[in-house]
């Protein structure tokens, strides 16, 4: 089957059958929603919670509003609708720990947040999740059943 | 200037800040364990900073990254990086033959070591520009490479910016330790230090 990479602050879209992996979900979240009627897979790997924070924002995929909602216009443009789609996420961990409390380092949890919050105003329920902790993931999200394989090193594999 | 002339002559300049770092910390670690440590002519590379992970086996590759912050005059972040054969090899050195990786007093250890080595280079950098750079406590994270280098991606918005990076192999006896540093300033500070150095 195909495999489609997405990579840190990028989306992609495909219809079944293929497979949409990203490796490495640090802080990152992994946003991967999908069209049960029509098998339509969309994935992203954002950064960044909110893109009215920073000045450099032409990217949309780099932040987790733009980006969830660039991509629900390309998976409506594939031929999907929105009130089939459903949301899984993963990711947000923090990697290092400090005593200090510096906001920057809470990021995975903002950016969790913001994913929350963002796909609950666009009206998308979250059927699954694999957040938080300290540990870096890789994903594998299944265009043809919608499943999530997420893979860690020391932390075990599931699917969601 | 096209990139590619820039490019080498900002490798010239930090070149300097690679065989001082490195001969900085071989000089740290042969004092703190009264043992010969050697080293190779470090290689320096001007990468972009999406191309790191590629460089250190890919996105999965399991590895050792000691983070540290750059305050004051520079701002950003250094880390230095190892692959788990060179991380294994450096807690023998540490701790003896016998040591294992998953020790907790590994993990401190390489994370004390770390912040020397590390802060070896934020010396000479310091020394080479006259800037006034302090750093943060170090952290240390063992995991996916892609995961790890995420923090200063998310943290600096640097995901095509562009990334010091300095591998240096360090010998004690059998051991061979390949010592990777990261040096990643925030754009400003990237264009500040090359007009100290006399790149721009």
């Amino acid at each position: 089957m195909t495999v489609i990479k997405v990579g840190m602050a990028d989306l992609k879209v495909i219809e079944a059958p293929g497979i949409l992996t990203t490796l490495g979900l640090g802080s990152c979240v992994g946003i991967a929603l999908y069209d049960h009627e029509k098998k339509i897979a969309g994935l992203a790997h954002a950064m960044l919670p909110f893109s009215n924070e920073v000045k450099n924002n032409e990217n949309k995929a780099k932040f987790v509003d733009s980006g969830i909602k660039l991509l629900i216009e390309k998976m409506l443009e594939k031929g999907a609708s929105k009130e089939h789609i459903v949301a899984k996420i993963v990711g947000g961990s923090q990697m290092f720990s400090y005593n200090m409390e510096l906001s920057i380092l809470k990021i995975g949890e903002r950016n969790i947040l913001a994913t929350k919050k963002v796909l609950k105003d666009e009206g998308i329920r979250i059927i699954s999740e694999d957040i938080g902790g300290n540990y870096g993931r890789t994903i594998q999200f299944n265009s043809q059943d919608g499943s999530v394989l997420v893979k860690t090193i020391g932390h075990g594999v599931k699917i969601i | 200037m096209d990139t590619g002339k820039m490019d080498f002559m900002i490798i010239d300049a930090l070149k300097e800040i690679g065989n001082i770092g490195s001969g900085n910390a071989a000089t740290a670690l042969a004092s703190m364990l009264s043992t010969r440590i050697s080293m190779n002519v470090p290689k320096v590379k001007v990468i972009e900073f999406e191309k790191v992970s590629t460089l250190l086996g890919g996105e999965e590759e399991l590895i050792a990254g000691i983070y540290l912050k750059l305050m004051k005059d520079i701002e950003g972040s250094i880390m230095f990086i190892l692959d788990m054969e060179s991380a294994l090899n450096l807690v023998k050195i540490l701790l003896g033959k016998n040591a294992q990786l998953e020790d907790e007093i590994s993990v401190s250890a390489l994370l004390e070591v770390g912040n020397i080595i590390a802060s070896s280079y934020v010396n000479a950098l310091s020394k080479l520009t006259g800037f006034k750079i302090s750093v943060s406590v170090p952290a240390i994270a063992i995991d996916m490479a892609g995961a790890i280098l995420s923090v200063p991606a998310i943290e600096f918005g640097l995901v095509s910016d562009r990334a010091l990076f300095i591998e240096t192999v360090f010998k004690q006896e059998e051991n061979l330790v390949k010592g990777n540093l990261l040096l990643l300033p925030d754009i400003n500070s990237f264009e500040k230090m090359l007009l100290r150095l006399g790149v721009l």
